[in-house]
């Protein structure tokens, strides 16, 4: 049986070492996004691959995010109009403000993100990741192209362009989903939620909406590209660094989020 | 010519390469053999620069490899064609996207021209008419042949090609091996094959290198390997008591 000491010695060498792997990973990942600064080859082929990816971020992923931004916007405006109706002394207008508000700060810039985490996030790790095991990524470089570059920046491209887009799309469709919630359910009328959603309306929230999509789209494409061009083995693998991509980027997004919430609301 | 000049590879404690030289000639079917884990597929990657040897040098006509900057790898590259072993055909693309990509992305050539090369190159591997079939449409000797396709579109100098008859059956494999040879000779390339088919060694092997636990073990041509009689090298080659006994009844 272990003594007291030994069992503390391998208690500090665990933790270590994982920390350890942590600032390696980390490395890593910061030396992969240098080396995809370079001169390309020929630009036309990465803007080629850049629209390539671009529609299968964009296209693909527009309905999942069309019928959660519905109906995140439809259940907004019901939760808040059943408390307000409770209270009784608010007028029910203020549901279009508050869903507004809460979409463009909070629900569509980070559900969004979070769903994509999900659906890009492992589409483009398992994608990278069975190139790497089918050794497509050493055909790339033996031909002489910057594998790094090629394969990741147009993929980052992509999502800092349409990421953003379907953001403020899900915005839009979030705040029909509450309209036609609240319309159907009595709880206001029409000239009442759109007079809420006009009034006290703040550029800066939609520049923060951004900003946040901005580093959402770039901490998902890179993380998630990160975890499959790196992988090591087979199928198994591959399934692993898909998972790793989502559970890491919706960390971090949820990390982003905090952070930008804190220095820029304030 | 290649050349491979004192070659040291370790990973951790496991030392893969010791100490490998020979030198590979133009217009000849360089074939490298060896039981699985001597070394062969880490000598071809090192070979390409897919992996960095610890020490030693790999010399293409007189241009150290191991010595050059990026830039003029990536330059260097570009005479290296290569067929991987489960042939890397890009999945995203149809079979004339693939050849043509390194036309796209390395030459000034006009579409007009790029199409009449790609369309050389799979009228020479034998598949004409299949561009627009995408990787998963394709047979296992026909992923093959558009690999080998892809390898040459751009006329390298050298070609390399890692197990190009894994997975196929034994008529595919001469197919494979003919067409490697044929090339070979008619673009006077140098070729390095990294097999274990001794099918390839007798039919194709100009230059035979028997690796054995990273070292080079022995090295001739495919007449001299019929005559070894003993060691690492004869248990390779006949393996099996078919071999064994058929030796035996063709020397009676």
């Amino acid at each position: 049986m272990p003594s007291r000491n030994s069992k503390s010695v391998y208690f500090f060498y665990i933790r270590f070492s994982s920390m350890g792997k942590i600032f390696h990973d980390f490395g890593e990942y910061l030396i992969l996004l240098g080396r995809m600064f370079s001169k390309p080859e020929k630009p036309r082929m990465y803007w080629k691959e850049t629209f390539r990816q671009m529609h299968d971020i964009g296209i693909g992923s527009l309905t999942v995010i069309a019928i959660v931004a519905t109906f995140i916007g439809a259940v907004t405006a019901v939760q808040f109009s059943y408390q307000l109706r409770g209270i009784g002394l608010v007028p029910m207008w203020w549901v279009g403000a508050i869903v507004r508000k809460s979409l463009i700060l909070e629900m569509a810039p980070t559900l969004t993100a979070l769903l994509l985490a999900g659906k890009v996030g492992s589409n483009i790790a398992s994608e990278l990741g069975s190139m790497r095991t089918s050794e497509q990524i050493d055909a790339y470089e033996i031909m002489g192209v910057n594998t790094s570059s090629y394969l990741i920046a147009p993929k980052i491209l992509a999502s800092i362009v349409v990421i953003p887009m379907l953001v403020v799309i899900s915005v839009f469709l979030g705040i029909i989903g509450g309209w036609a919630a609240g319309v159907l359910g009595h709880f206001y009328s029409t000239a009442e939620y759109v007079r809420g959603v006009q009034d006290y309306m703040k550029n800066w929230d939609l520049v923060v909406m951004l900003i946040k999509a901005l580093l959402f789209s770039f901490a998902i494409a890179s993380v998630s590209c990160f975890k499959g061009y790196t992988v090591k083995g087979g199928a198994l693998e591959i399934g692993k660094a898909s998972t790793q991509a989502v559970v890491l980027s919706s960390i971090v997004v949820i990390i982003i989020n905090f952070f930008v919430a804190f220095l820029l609301l304030d | 010519m290649i050349e491979v000049i004192d070659i040291h590879k370790q990973f951790g404690e496991q030392k893969v390469l010791k100490g490998i030289s020979s030198v590979f000639e133009d217009g000849k079917c360089n074939l490298v053999i060896g039981k699985s884990g001597s070394g062969k597929t880490v000598l071809i990657k090192t070979m390409v620069g897919l992996v960095e040897p610890d020490s030693g040098d790999v010399k293409y006509d007189g241009r150290s490899f191991t010595q050059m900057n990026k830039k003029d790898r990536t330059i260097l590259r570009r005479e290296i064609g290569m067929l991987f072993q489960g042939s890397a055909l890009f999945d995203s693309m149809t079979v004339e996207e693939n050849i043509r990509f390194p036309l796209d992305m390395f030459s000034d050539m006009t579409e007009a021209e790029k199409l009449e090369q790609v369309n050389f190159c799979l009228a020479r591997v034998n598949m004409p008419n299949t561009n627009k079939k995408f990787p998963d449409e394709l047979s296992g000797g026909m992923k093959k042949r558009v690999g080998i396709a892809r390898a040459i579109v751009q006329n390298p100098k050298y070609l390399f090609c890692d197990e190009p008859n894994s997975g196929l059956d034994p008529k595919t494999s001469i197919v494979i091996d003919e067409l490697i040879k044929e090339i070979t000779i008619e673009y006077n390339m140098t070729t390095l094959i990294n097999t274990h088919d001794m099918n390839s060694v007798m039919g194709i092997g100009d230059n035979v290198l028997f690796l054995h636990e990273g070292l080079k073990y022995w090295e001739g041509d495919s007449k001299e390997i019929m005559n070894i009689t003993d060691g690492e090298l004869f248990d390779f080659i006949f393996a099996s008591d078919f071999l064994k006994n058929l030796r035996k009844n063709a020397r009676v």
